[in-house]
């Protein structure tokens, strides 16, 4: 027989990492989810600050410009201006000369048989497109020049149905969407969490009864059920959250059960209880943080199905109501109006999907780096 | 299996029967009735309107005149379609609805395994890649962005097919796709990852070891194993088509009953939207007990009793 020398336990020198460092560590090295992360934080920000720093208001309506295309230069575009200038000057009853527009500022040459008038600038003033309109007489008092100010407007993604900047809505559409999605979110993991921990902490004929309950609440058609509390209640946002939220838990409540009971079972928990721990203390300190990495997961799997389900509602015009606007509405609009201005259908649906797609992919991603399975 | 299957038909009634209830109480609890207008009608108007319709009588006798015409398949009648009775309404959208979800169905799972098989048999590749990234593209797209994209391209700037409508073949082709395509997705990721499963599985090394051709291995022996997955999954299919064709009826302007739920929903005509509730959840629990009796018929192992 030969001695066997066992290996010397390998000396630990770096500290060791807790579960949410290396979850970070594996998430850093996944570009699809970190990609979606940056987009996600450009969103939120977007949704949070994007309506108070838009240079139009969401509800601001421009009557002049009903589904004007999405353009880099402002509005009114040049070759618009001269016959603006035109309409408004008509009743001036003046000769209307050369128009010349730079930057910003429009300078009319007027001529007259009678002497001119300098109030005339009013006619220009009036109208929408100008502003601060000055008259320059010549000396004569039969020809002169009226310079204005040239009203100029970025719509960036064009105009909707009523002339609102298409921009403002989708920012303040965003706004609504996070805000739904994280509100029903903490909805149903509120009600989820609990349910689910109750039954599966308390466990025998309790949690028959109770997980009985979700398994027929599984097998009813929800969605039909959330229509019937939106169109019997009434359309408001809160009670959009909460029925939206009610409807989410049942996933909750059974991954949390699940864990609940296989946690009760393991030995950190039966020694905590050996060493005469109460039970609240082990709840606080042994089940919730253990549980709290599969719970964090189908949260952020939860939110997009969270944003569709409101988008879907509103989508079908029972969702938030008008001038509050939500994806869901701007893609309804979209659709109505796609023959004439397909950029309404574009934008909104170009930015749902990239939400949705990066919720998704950050989910999937803290899905692999928090997954018990490979660690 | 019988006992099993009337087991499960008798354990669904106890279920429809807390459908009824909470979709009937909910909808006398709600606030304003169904014949609230901007011009309030005259008491005897009202009075007559509300006798007409049984809304005077007490709420426990309502619900049992509502239970007892509902078994006679009377779901009362329309308080909008002033003529119509809501089973009439309801069976002029069902054929639509159905056709509509069923094409729908087959597309999913014919192109979805079809998908999904060849990715699996060719792992790894360009293919794999392509289909993984449709199925993604598919499974994040809602029905409501692909539906009128699908309708803007098709129909309006190429006008290879016509933008809505019902009845002609080619009116079909927009709908069925825009309703199949997520559940495709699905299908074909389910697929995939199922059949590379099976494929490394003992039983088809021993199919390809006796030496039977590849195309019988995978069809005959892998397949099998790798579609059950799909099946499970078929309920959640079918609820998600059930939604889904919501919103492609509307997009698509198909008379079906997606959209007389969400019209009904918009005018408040109460008992046109209970009795879709009612059909829906029929069809939820009945689908869901020939998916549990199919599944058993198809793996074996699986043993009811």
């Amino acid at each position: 027989m030969t001695d066997t020398t066992l290996p010397d336990a390998p000396v630990l020198t770096q500290e060791s990492r807790s579960l949410w460092a290396t979850a970070m560590l594996r998430l850093r090295r996944n570009r699809a989810a970190m990609a979606s992360l940056v987009v996600l934080i450009v969103m939120l920000f977007a949704g949070i600050f994007g309506p108070l720093v838009a240079p139009h208001s969401y509800a601001e309506v421009y009557p002049e410009f009903v589904k004007v295309p999405p353009s880099l230069t402002p509005y009114p575009q040049a070759e618009a201006i001269e016959p603006a200038a035109q309409s408004a000057l008509r009743r001036a009853r003046l000769e209307i000369g050369e128009i010349s527009i730079s930057g910003g500022q429009v300078s009319i040459e007027v001529a007259s048989s009678r002497e001119i008038d300098p109030r005339v600038s009013r006619y220009i003033d009036r109208s929408d497109v100008f502003s601060n309109a000055e008259t320059t007489v010549a000396d004569d008092g039969l020809s002169g020049v009226i310079t204005a100010d040239v009203q100029q407007l970025y719509f960036l993604m064009g105009t909707d149905g009523n002339g609102r900047d298409l921009f403002s809505r989708i920012l303040i559409s965003l706004r609504i969407s996070l805000l739904i999605g994280f509100l029903a979110t903490a909805v149903a993991l509120t009600i989820g969490v609990l349910y689910g921990a109750t039954a599966g902490f308390i466990g025998g004929r309790v949690d028959n009864v109770m997980m009985r309950i979700v398994d027929i609440l599984y097998s009813l058609p929800f969605i039909f059920f959330v229509i019937l509390l939106v169109v019997f209640f009434g359309r408001n946002v809160v009670l959009m959250f909460i029925a939206v939220g009610a409807v989410e838990w049942l996933d909750m409540a059974r991954i949390t059960r699940g864990q609940t009971l296989s946690l009760r079972r393991r030995e950190f928990v039966h020694a905590a209880e050996a060493m005469g721990v109460s039970r609240k203390a082990i709840i606080r300190r042994h089940i919730i943080p253990n549980t709290l990495g599969t719970v964090v997961i189908y949260m952020t799997l939860l939110i997009p199905k969270v944003i569709l389900l409101e988008s879907f509602l509103s989508f079908l015009g029972l969702g938030v109501q008008e001038p509050l606007t939500s994806l869901g509405v701007l893609i309804a609009e979209g659709a109505d109006n796609m023959r004439n201005a397909p950029f309404m259908l574009f934008w909104p649906a170009l930015t749902m999907t990239a939400l949705l797609f990066a919720l998704n992919f950050l989910g999937d991603g803290l899905r692999d780096a928090l997954d018990p399975k490979d660690r | 299996m019988a006992a099993y299957a009337i087991r499960r038909l008798l354990g669904a009634i106890p279920t429809l029967f807390i459908i009824v209830t909470i979709a009937f109480f909910m909808m006398r609890v709600a606030p304003g009735g169904p014949f609230d207008q901007e011009r309030t009608l005259e008491a005897t108007v009202m009075a007559n309107l509300n006798a007409t319709f049984g809304l005077d009588k007490p709420l426990w006798q309502q619900y049992f005149m509502y239970l007892g015409n509902l078994f006679q398949g009377d779901m009362g009648p329309s308080f909008i379609y002033r003529d119509l009775r809501v089973h009439q309404i309801l069976g002029e959208g069902l054929p639509v609805s159905m056709a509509l979800g069923a094409w729908a169905l087959v597309v999913a799972l014919v192109f979805g395994t079809l998908l999904g098989t060849i990715a699996a048999l060719r792992q790894n590749s360009t293919t794999d890649f392509a289909v993984i990234a449709v199925a993604t593209f598919g499974i994040t797209v809602p029905n409501f962005v692909v539906a009128p994209v699908l309708s803007l391209v098709f129909a309006v700037i190429l006008s290879w097919l016509p933008a809505q409508g019902w009845g002609d073949w080619n009116q079909m082709i927009l709908p069925v796709i825009a309703l199949a395509l997520p559940q495709m997705a699905v299908v074909a990721r389910l697929i995939r990852g199922s059949m590379i499963e099976a494929l490394r599985s003992d039983h088809v090394r021993t199919a390809r070891a006796y030496g039977l051709p590849n195309r019988i291995v995978v069809v005959k022996h892998a397949l099998r194993a790798a579609i059950l997955p799909v099946v499970s999954y078929l309920g959640p299919a079918a609820a998600a088509l059930l939604t889904g064709s919501i919103v492609v009826e509307q997009v698509f302007n198909l008379p079906g009953i997606g959209r007389f739920f969400v019209q009904g929903a918009l005018n408040r005509d109460y008992t046109l939207v209970m009795g879709t509730v009612v059909i829906v959840a029929v069809f939820v629990v009945v689908f869901n007990l020939i998916v549990d009796l199919l599944y058993a018929a198809l793996d074996p192992r699986v043993r009811y009793d």
